[in-house]
C-alpha cells in the first residue's frame, strides 16, 4: 500500500539524476587519486594504465563520466538559482536544458575521442 | 464513454485491502461524487471526509491512481484514463479508516514551525499600512491560499523518510508569516524552522509543487526561509540591524 506515482515528474528525475551522477562521481575521485599516485610509484605502471584507458570501452566509460560531470553541475546551478534567486520561472525547462547541456558535452568529448 | 466505471477502493487502516466497485457514469463526475456515490448507494461504511466540496476546505484529499489529489476538483474523466479508479487514504498519514486519515501530526507541525500569527499592536493602535507591490507582501501572496488539504504532505519524500520533518505546508505557512510586516514571531519562528527537521531538511524534489491544487510553491516558501535563516544567522555572528 504504498503508492509511488508522485514521483513521476521532471523535478524528482532531475533529483534522482543529481543524487545518483553526485554518489558515483564521489565513488570515482579515489580511484582517481589512485591512478595520480602511480604517476609518484611508477612511471612505467602509470604508462601501462593509460595505454589501458585507450581501449573502446574505457573511453565509453569516460564519456559516461564526463556526461555525469556536466549533470551535477548544470543540477547544481539549478538548484542554487531556485535557492539563492528564488527563480520560478521555467522551472522544468531548466531541467530540460541541464539534461541536454550535459549530452552535448558527453557527445562532444565522444567526438573527439582518438 | 463507458457505462459504469471500476473502483478500487482502500478499506481498513494501515493493514486493509483494495475492494472493488462498479459505480455508474455521470457527465462531469468527480472523485469524490464516485466515493460518495459507494458511500450512499453501495457500502454505507465506507469511511472518507469532505466538507464544501468546492474545493475551498481541503478535507477531501486523497490518492487517486497513485497520486495525491483534492477529489472534489478531480474529473474522472481526467485521471481514469483506463476507465478505472484506485483510491486509497493519502501518503504520509495515519489511517483512521478506510479513506480518512487522522491530519493531527500534519497541524501540529504547522504550530511547530510558529505557523501562528503573532500579533504586535493592540486595538488603540493604528493600521500597519500594507502595499500590493510591497517586496514582502508580493512574496506572501505567493503562499497564502493554501488550504490545507495535506496533498503536498503526502506527496514529500522527505516526510516519509524523516518524520520530525515540519512538511511543504508548514514551512509555507511559516514563510508567509516570515513576510507579514505586522508579525513579531520571527525570532522563534526562525529557531523553529532551522531544526534537523525544518527547511535545510528539503531535497527540492517539488512534489509538493507538482501537486498543489492550488498552484503554491513551497518549495520556493522553503528556499525563502533557508535564506532568511542564513541572514538571521550571520547578523547573530556579525551583528547589525534589521
Amino acid at each position: 500500500m504504498k503508492p509511488r506515482g508522485h514521483r513521476n515528474h521532471a523535478h524528482y528525475w532531475a533529483f534522482v539524476l543529481h543524487r545518483v551522477s553526485g554518489l558515483l562521481l564521489a565513488l570515482f575521485i579515489p580511484v582517481h587519486f589512485y591512478v595520480l599516485g602511480m604517476a609518484i610509484e611508477s612511471a612505467t605502471r602509470l604508462d601501462g594504465f593509460l595505454s589501458w584507458t585507450n581501449t573502446p570501452l574505457v573511453k565509453l566509460a569516460e564519456t559516461m563520466l564526463v556526461v555525469l560531470l556536466a549533470a551535477h553541475l548544470t543540477g547544481g546551478l539549478r538548484l542554487m538559482a531556485l535557492e539563492f534567486f528564488g527563480t520560478r520561472e521555467s522551472s522544468k525547462t531548466a531541467v530540460a536544458i541541464g539534461t541536454g547541456i550535459a549530452l552535448v558535452v558527453g557527445l562532444t568529448f565522444l567526438l573527439n575521442v582518438r | 464513454m463507458s457505462n459504469t466505471i471500476k473502483v478500487s477502493v482502500w478499506r481498513g487502516q494501515t493493514e486493509g485491502a483494495f475492494e472493488d466497485f462498479e459505480v455508474p457514469r455521470q457527465p462531469s463526475q468527480t472523485v469524490l461524487d464516485v466515493i460518495t456515490y459507494i458511500q450512499r448507494n453501495i457500502d454505507p461504511t465506507l469511511s472518507y471526509r469532505f466538507a464544501c466540496r468546492v474545493g475551498v476546505c481541503g478535507s477531501c484529499a486523497m490518492t487517486v491512481n497513485g497520486r495525491p489529489r483534492w477529489t472534489c476538483r478531480t474529473h474522472v474523466d481526467k485521471v481514469a484514463t483506463d476507465g478505472t479508479l484506485q483510491v486509497s487514504p493519502l501518503r504520509n498519514l495515519e489511517v483512521v479508516k478506510d479513506l480518512a486519515c487522522d491530519m493531527t501530526e500534519f497541524f501540529n507541525k504547522m504550530n511547530r514551525a510558529e505557523g501562528k500569527f503573532h500579533p504586535t499592536k493592540s486595538r488603540d493602535d493604528d493600521f500597519d499600512m500594507v502595499l500590493p507591490d510591497d517586496p514582502k507582501r508580493k512574496q506572501a501572496s505567493q503562499g497564502i491560499e493554501c488550504i490545507g488539504c495535506g496533498v503536498c504532505y503526502a506527496a514529500c519524500d522527505v516526510v516519509e523518510w524523516n518524520k520530525d520533518y515540519l512538511g511543504p505546508a508548514a514551512l509555507n505557512r511559516a514563510w508567509t508569516l516570515v513576510n507579514d510586516v505586522r508579525d513579531g514571531g520571527n525570532a522563534e519562528r526562525i529557531a523553529a524552522v532551522s531544526g534537523d527537521g525544518g527547511c535545510h531538511a528539503c531535497h527540492s524534489q517539488q512534489g509538493c509543487v507538482e501537486h498543489c491544487p492550488k498552484h503554491i510553491s513551497p518549495t520556493h516558501s522553503i528556499a525563502g526561509l533557508k535564506r532568511a535563516v542564513a541572514k538571521s544567522a550571520l547578523k547573530g555572528i556579525f551583528g547589525g540591524d534589521d
